[in-house]
């Protein structure tokens, strides 16, 4: 029985993600043995995990949202973009001449007001007017950093906020307010999703929506709601990130961390065609992809090359997560699956 | 209307609006209906061109390919890098550079098809791969002082007093030629279209599937690799940041150009229509003066938006039929 356990243990998509983690782990322990030494400095915790954590917030945001767009069957290319257009929003907010304009509520109130809109409008075109997601996203993708700018007028907008810039370099309790945030985001999520049909409900929507149609699903709610939830953590990301430099950047915010997001969602373990998702292989995926940014570094990486081993990466696990790539070691290893086989009949 | 006129509604589409926008502003700036006005088009935005008609071909397919700015960058800092520290030959590096597009182009078609991934996920590795290699190579900018690639640089076709065409328009100009043979002419365009329309079909009327998927992005690696080295000739200089963002505005000309995001239907013409938008709109603004730049972004955002609900509507109605 333990047996059948481990095994199906093993089959979870969860373990690649954790294996591979734990063999960055392993790598970065022996170039450097005090790589997961937490101490304490200035009353709060420090140290390389703290850092991956802190540093991985706005990802574990965007892959948050990423992973029920995922589940849907769709994906959303915008995110960076729309980080982009939050950050300079609140950006723009908490730089305008009038002080009434300062107040933290509005300014978040706002900012994640324009993420869900965002959102919104993917969501609608996707599930209402029936385009591709690839298509619908694409467009925000286009035009979100012009909007940006045009909201910051071209300008890197200085912001000089201590409470606002708590949201990206806090501390609660000693530990970094965004990866508490990001944290608590999570778990919210999994009990609600997981302990309501709101999670089956995202599922069924990706695996076949004709069939959910006609078990009285409202599909194109459904669908709706995951683009505008993924608008809103974008948002949040955004919003995190500008706090965290202290300045909105509508140039580079949110760069190139679209794809971040659908890493870490695909090695995580959600696929691509949707119909299922996990947010624990989500989180994750993050972590192993923060993970091995420093560990790149420690291997000599420099960081603007650092997309290189992560592409091949990418190119791996989808490699090895195909059908023909499985088919083919099926039939390589022939003797374990009469063995599992004969195991099930046994017991 | 005729099933003929509607299937090509969106090509009327999109020259209208290049119609509307070209004399709005016309009317609006002077000089704006210059040849010199009209040169610009072709050669400021040459690079953009050259790899949107390698992705209209892509798109027949019903594919996507991503990797295009990326390997603008490279092209553009690799063949700098070889011939001004290493002394290679410029036709050698080029032919090189090429190869590699060409190449990196065929093993994302080969992923793609074998292995039944997503386009857009292999390209994008394809994006991070090449960026990543440019920063590899360089992360500053190299400039040209090999004797033949400046008077590569600076020569010019001339066509009236004031107009007159730079190499990276002329190798534009003739790729938009082949590239509509290709799409029009041939039993590989077909192939193409009858792919992207429908891929079970196709693979059951026995057209080969695989070896079209391959070639058409491998084609589009190559017309990337010529992007860079139009854009590397044009500045003057090898940058691993040239070309970032280029990929969404070549998607954007071809799907303004009126070909179906989706595959299947769509016309080359329609490709040089977009790239004509594209230029009248950036001229305008930049004629302007008083406009924020990013609203080139937005406008091209919105046609985008626009064009696609249109197509969406055409594609319904051809359904209901």
């Amino acid at each position: 029985m333990s047996e059948m356990r481990l095994q199906r243990w093993l089959r979870s998509p969860i373990v690649w993600p954790l294996a591979g983690l734990a063999l960055l782990l392993v790598v970065n322990l022996v170039h450097n043995p005090a790589f997961l030494h937490i101490g304490v400095l200035d009353g709060h915790l420090e140290g390389q995990p703290i850092a991956i954590f802190n540093n991985g917030a706005r990802t574990l945001l965007l892959a948050l949202g990423m992973t029920l767009v995922i589940a849907t069957g769709g994906v959303d290319l915008s995110v960076g973009s729309v980080m982009a257009v939050a950050g300079a929003t609140a950006g723009a907010l908490l730089t305008s001449e009038h002080p009434q304009f300062h107040a933290l509520p509005l300014v978040l109130g706002v900012s994640l007001g324009v993420g869900a809109l965002a959102g919104l409008l993917n969501g609608v075109l996707v599930a209402y007017a029936g385009i591709q997601p690839i298509v619908a996203t694409l467009i925000l993708m286009v035009s979100g950093r012009g909007i940006a700018q045009l909201i910051s007028h071209g300008n890197v907008l200085l912001i000089r906020s201590p409470g606002f810039g708590y949201i990206g370099k806090g501390f609660l309790l000693g530990l970094p307010f965004a990866a508490v945030l990001a944290v608590a985001l999570y778990t919210v999520a999994q009990l609600g999703l997981r302990r309501t049909a709101a999670g089956l409900f995202i599922e069924a929507v990706g695996d076949n929506p004709v069939a959910s149609r006609f078990a009285g699903l409202a599909t194109a709610r459904v669908a709706c709601l995951a683009y505008l939830a993924s608008g809103l953590c974008a948002a949040l990301a955004g919003v995190m990130d500008a706090a965290n430099i202290g300045a909105a950047d509508p140039y580079r915010s949110g760069e190139n961390m679209e794809l971040d997001a659908i890493f870490a969602v695909v090695v995580g373990g959600t696929a691509l065609t949707g119909g299922r998702f996990t947010l624990l292989g989500s989180f994750v995926g993050v972590l192993l992809l923060q993970t091995l940014t420093p560990t790149l570094v420690f291997l000599g990486v420099d960081p603007p090359v650092a997309p290189v081993p992560k592409a091949l990466l990418i190119v791996i696990v989808c490699v090895l997560q195909s059908d023909l790539t499985r088919r083919w070691l099926k039939n390589l290893l022939p003797s374990k699956a009469t063995v599992s086989v004969a195991g099930r009949v046994a017991s | 209307m005729s099933p003929a006129l509607q299937r090509r509604l969106p090509l009327f589409a999109t020259a209208a609006v290049l119609a509307a926008l070209y004399v709005t502003a016309g009317l609006r700036y002077d000089n704006f209906f210059s040849a010199r006005v009209a040169v610009d088009f072709f050669t400021d935005n040459a690079a953009l061109g050259i790899a949107a008609v390698g992705m209209t071909l892509v798109i027949f397919s019903g594919g996507i390919d991503l990797s295009v700015g990326a390997v603008v960058g490279f092209t553009s800092i690799f063949v700098a890098t070889l011939v001004e520290k290493h002394h290679v030959h410029p036709a050698l590096a080029a032919v090189a550079a090429l190869a590699v597009g060409t190449v990196l182009g065929a093993g994302m078609g080969a992923l793609i098809h074998f292995f039944r991934q997503p386009a857009f996920l292999i390209t994008l590795a394809g994006m991070f791969l090449m960026r990543g290699g440019a920063f590899w190579i360089s992360t500053d900018s190299t400039g040209l002082a090999h004797p033949l690639l400046q008077r590569l640089s600076l020569w010019e076709l001339p066509l009236t007093e004031k107009a007159a065409l730079k190499m990276s328009a002329l190798v534009l100009l003739a790729l938009l030629a082949l590239g509509g043979l290709l799409a029009h002419w041939t039993r590989f365009g077909r192939n193409l279209l009858a792919l992207g329309g429908n891929e079970s079909s196709a693979q059951l009327m026995g057209l080969p599937v695989g070896a079209t998927r391959v070639a058409v992005y491998a084609f589009s690696g190559l017309c990337a690799a010529l992007a860079g080295l139009a854009l590397m000739l044009n500045s003057g200089s090898g940058n691993p940041r040239d070309g970032i963002g280029l990929e969404l505005d070549a998607i954007a000309v071809v799907v303004i150009g009126g070909t179906l995001l989706s595959g299947g239907r769509g016309h080359m013409l329609g490709t040089l229509l977009g790239l004509l938008i594209f230029g009248v709109i950036q001229s305008a603004i930049r004629f302007d003066g008083s406009l924020d730049p990013a609203w080139t972004r937005l406008i091209i955002g919105a046609l985008l938006l626009g064009f696609i609900l249109l197509q969406r509507l055409l594609l319904r109605r051809l359904v209901r039929r």
